[in-house]
């Protein structure tokens, strides 16, 4: 996979966009919200990605990078067509969260933090996201699957396209 | 004002203030990590809970804002369980090896962890380990070591202006870091050495040299810049073994540069000069002091009486104490000659040479409300000056800047007109113009002749308005390129008229001891032989004071040749290469800054003077005592001094006052040829002065890049890429420079630096061909 190094006119007008919404003097603010539009074209966020960034707003690098290592949702290398981010956290773990990566692993052969070898799934261990009355649950890309059992694992990684 | 009462001892404090600050106050000491008065507050690392009575626990006294009647207790039972807690969280993942940690014996977490900390840890898990960083030739790293107080991070934000460190990650995994392996290239990193409160970030140069309690402190003035930063050197057997800040809230306050921190590397450079030597037949031949000041003394003598006084002349570096000065200076007027000279890098001598000092105390530079800055790239050339001026920009200074080069300041700036040599002279006529009609002055005629009836820009009319309105809160710098321009008599009147008409402060900054220089010289500035006849015609004799000929005068290689025309010339030096040994005759070892006792005079005029750190290297001596002992052997008048405090009070008796009056209302303008590329001088960081340009790390750094650079218009035009080799002539010359680009630098221009090897062929030529 070839590193990405710059960002789509439509990406820099989305980010305009969020821009606007701060202060001339305080283009910092849109960082978050850069982050997330750069990863959405490409997937991940590379080294020249994030300097694309940090030129856009006009803030040093480091600062850029600061906050794309502060979130565990921003990705640092290339990941899968489909992430499926499993809690971990206290309220799932009691709930069985190691069962929901026991299960995902003898479906597709990965652990955390690894990419089927198709290149189709990836699978995060990640902390609370904040929907412990649904415990055990993970997101796949953006959307929240509660209260897993390995039967709807099986029927949520069957609807997975591509 | 509140009153508090800490420790039941009651207090006034200002309200609002922050309760560790008034506790520091009182005397109180209360134990921290990520706190530091010139820094924000971070409140990370919660070494200094309280107990405030009434707060349901224990509060940070670095982010607690003191109110009437707060009765706190630092000692408490409830503060000292909590101080001891943070203590051994923080020792939670803090290798516990200070034996091997450089940091070791002046570590604040050391310091600390005796009295808060406990004999054994209750943990068991394995410690964290963090990957070192490469931060480049100054800083090394134990990032294990980190504790992650931040103070480093919020140096580079707040302090130098550019944010090179970060904290990437979180919670357990967050590391201090560069972004993806930069370098710290801050021309002010180090002082993330002293900030840093444990062994994460230390000095590379000194790294595993000694320890800290094997070394003597001793104060010193640093040599390189105008604004003498206090400095601690320590030393152990009689050796350098590091340089630091020494506190001084009037001048440097608590930081300094790298130049000044790291210079000393160079003390014991292979090239010292160690004993006096005497060139006999093409042959150098070591020699005893006696017979070589005798030697020296006789032959002067001898060209005296034959070609007469005016046939001798002096160089003298900047960097020579007023002590120094002063002596060389009787010196030649003993002999009956008045050609002595530090101007090293100036090519204009034309009116009268304005005195080079800020116009202001350093503290008081924060205060202007409008600077204009005038070919200076302050940062670079002061650092400590361009750090107070970024302090003063966040506090709401205007600043403007009408230079060559669009630099980077680490400050945002008002407006920045960047222009050819040319039009930024007519540029700063047709402001002087605009500030004259506004404020019902006359100029010259001269200004109006080189406004040549242009309409002024809008940002010109902007920053006129703004100078008139800012009166005497206006500043005006003209920094130290100017100095190199062949037109500087133009930039100095320019600069002066606009400060005489606004009532803004006028600074010209300069090298080193300029101030000294120039108060020690007076008219013997303008009587005379000045750097350029020197070096147009070879004298008879040239005494050379502490100058390598080739990268210390702007005319380079040029002046070397003149002076191996010489029929004598006596170095008087720390250092000798191999142009110094083909161009003198003979060459006397000085002692360093560090070896001498000296007297510098700073841009604001404060005199400091500092005793010898260590013992002149070999047989090398003071720069006062051989100028002692020279003035004997001639047999002048005034040289018995017993004591060095007899020269200083001498000296500083007879300083020339500075006065501002010494400002030209005329001036011509010397018309730079059409053809060619037009030069833009430039004086890279580590380049500025032989101790510098061989401190091994230093010459690593960032800073020391010395880069010839064009437009990419022009480059392009001239058929070359960034990184070729372009042949560049200057009449008869021509030399070969790698080239490279950038459009911060005007079209049909070229950025040629002095004090660096190959271009010092280009001399002080104000244009140059592209030779094919």
């Amino acid at each position: 996979m070839s590193v990405p190094t710059t960002l789509s006119d439509a990406s820099l007008a989305e980010i305009d966009l969020e821009l606007a919404k701060y202060p001339a003097d305080r283009r910092q603010s849109a960082v978050m919200a850069a982050l997330r539009i750069a990863q959405d074209e490409h997937g991940w966020l590379s080294k020249e990605i994030m300097e694309r960034i940090a030129e856009y707003l006009d803030i040093p690098p480091i600062h850029v990078y600061e906050v794309a290592t502060f979130y565990s949702m921003y990705e640092h290398k290339p990941v899968g067509k489909h992430k499926i981010s499993v809690c971990t956290n206290v309220s799932c773990l009691l709930c069985g969260s190691g069962g929901v990566l026991d299960h995902l692993k003898d479906k597709l052969g990965i652990g955390p933090g690894e990419t089927t070898s198709d290149g189709r799934v990836t699978i995060k261990e990640v902390e609370c996201l904040g929907a412990c009355g649904g415990a055990p649950m993970m997101q796949v890309d953006k959307d929240y699957h509660e209260f897993l059992t390995a039967e709807k694992i099986d029927k949520i990684l069957e609807g997975l396209d591509g | 004002m509140a009153t508090i009462e800490i420790n039941g001892q009651t207090i006034e404090a200002e309200e609002g203030s922050m309760l560790i600050a008034a506790a520091d106050k009182a005397g109180i000491y209360i134990p921290r990590f990520c706190y530091h008065d010139k820094l924000s507050i971070a409140a990370n690392c919660r070494m200094c809970l309280v107990e405030v009575e009434k707060a349901p626990k224990p509060l940070p006294a670095c982010a607690t804002p003191v109110t009437d009647g707060m009765k706190v207790q630092t000692q408490s039972e409830l503060a000292r369980d909590a101080q001891k807690g943070t203590m051994e969280f923080l020792l939670i993942n803090h290798p516990l090896d200070c034996p091997i940690c450089d940091q070791g014996g002046e570590c604040e977490l050391q310091d600390l962890a005796v009295g808060y900390g406990r004999d054994a840890s209750q943990y068991n898990e394995g410690k964290r380990v963090v990957m070192d960083k490469n931060l480049g030739p100054l800083i090394s790293t134990d990032m294990t070591r980190c504790i992650q107080c931040t103070r480093c991070v919020r140096f580079g934000q707040e302090l130098a202006g550019i944010m090179e460190l970060g904290m990437a990650g979180r919670g357990e995994h967050s590391e201090i870091m560069t972004f993806m392996g930069h370098t710290v290239d801050s021309e002010l990193s180090g002082n993330v050495i002293d900030l840093c409160p444990v062994g994460a970030l230390t000095s590379k140069p000194f790294r595993f040299q000694c320890r800290s309690w094997e070394m003597q402190n001793h104060d010193g003035i640093a040599p390189h810049d105008t604004v003498g930063s206090n400095l601690e050197i320590q030393v152990m057997r009689d050796k350098v073994m590091r340089v630091l800040p020494a506190a001084n809230e009037a001048i440097n306050e608590v930081w300094l540069s790298d130049r000044d921190r790291f210079s000393y590397e160079s003390l014991d450079s292979d090239q010292r000069l160690t004993t006096p030597r005497l060139k006999i037949n093409g042959e150098w031949k070591s020699t005893d002091w006696q017979t070589a000041l005798e030697h020296v003394a006789a032959k002067l003598k001898v060209i005296n009486e034959e070609f007469g006084a005016d046939s001798t002349g002096a160089l003298v570096s900047p960097t020579a104490t007023l002590e120094e000065l002063n002596l060389l200076k009787k010196l030649m007027q003993g002999m009956g000659s008045s050609n002595i000279d530090y101007r090293l890098r100036q090519q204009d001598f034309r009116g009268n040479q304005p005195a080079p000092v800020l116009g202001s105390s350093i503290a008081d530079f924060e205060s202007a409300s409008t600077v204009l800055l005038v070919d200076s790239n302050i940062r670079k050339e002061q650092p400590i000056l361009g750090l107070r001026l970024r302090k003063a920009v966040l506090h709401g200074t205007q600043v403007h800047a009408l230079n060559h080069v669009d630099y980077d300041f680490a400050f945002r700036t008002a407006s920045t007109i960047c222009l050819a040599p040319d039009a930024m002279l007519s540029e700063l006529a047709i402001l002087t113009q605009l500030i004259a009609g506004r404020t019902g002055s006359s100029v010259p005629d001269a200004v109006s002749k080189l406004a040549n009836g242009t309409e002024a820009s809008v940002e010109i009319v902007a920053l006129a308005n703004e100078l008139i309105d800012a009166g005497e809160n206006g500043h005006v710098v003209l920094g130290a390129q100017a100095r190199m321009n062949p037109n500087y008599s133009v930039l100095t009147t320019l600069t002066s008229l606009i400060s005489t008409m606004t009532g803004a402060r006028l600074a010209n900054l300069a090298e080193a001891n300029s101030v000294a220089a120039w108060q020690v010289m007076g008219a013997a500035l303008d009587d005379g032989k000045n750097t350029a006849d020197m070096i147009a015609e070879p004298l008879k004799a040239c005494l050379l004071f502490n100058i390598d000929p080739r990268h210390d005068l702007l005319a380079g290689d040029h002046a070397l040749e003149t002076l191996s025309e010489t029929g004598m010339v006596v170095h008087i030096g720390n250092f000798h290469d191999e142009a110094l040994d083909d161009c003198c005759h003979v060459q006397l070892p000085l002692a360093a800054f560090s070896e001498t006792d000296g007297t510098h005079i700073n841009c604001e005029g404060t005199v400091q003077s500092w005793t010898a750190a260590v013992n002149p290297l070999g047989d090398s001596r003071p720069g006062w005592k051989i100028l002692r002992v020279l003035g004997n052997y001639l047999s002048l008048d005034g040289f018995d001094y017993n004591t060095i405090a007899e020269v200083r009070n001498e000296a500083v008796a007879a300083l020339q006052p500075i006065d501002a009056s010494r400002v030209n209302t005329e001036f011509t303008v010397d018309e730079l040829p059409d053809n060619g590329l037009k030069r833009i001088y430039d004086l890279p960081l580590y380049h500025s002065d032989a101790l510098v340009r061989r401190a091994s790390a230093l010459q690593g750094a960032a800073d020391s890049k010395a880069a010839v650079v064009l437009h990419p218009d022009t480059l392009q035009a001239i058929g070359a890429e960034e990184g070729s080799s372009v042949k560049f002539s200057v009449g008869e010359q021509s030399v070969e420079l790698t080239v490279s680009s950038s459009n911060i630098v005007p079209v049909q221009c070229v950025v040629i630096p002095s004090g660096v090897d190959g271009c010092s062929a280009i001399g002080a030529a104000a244009s140059v061909e592209v030779a094919n």
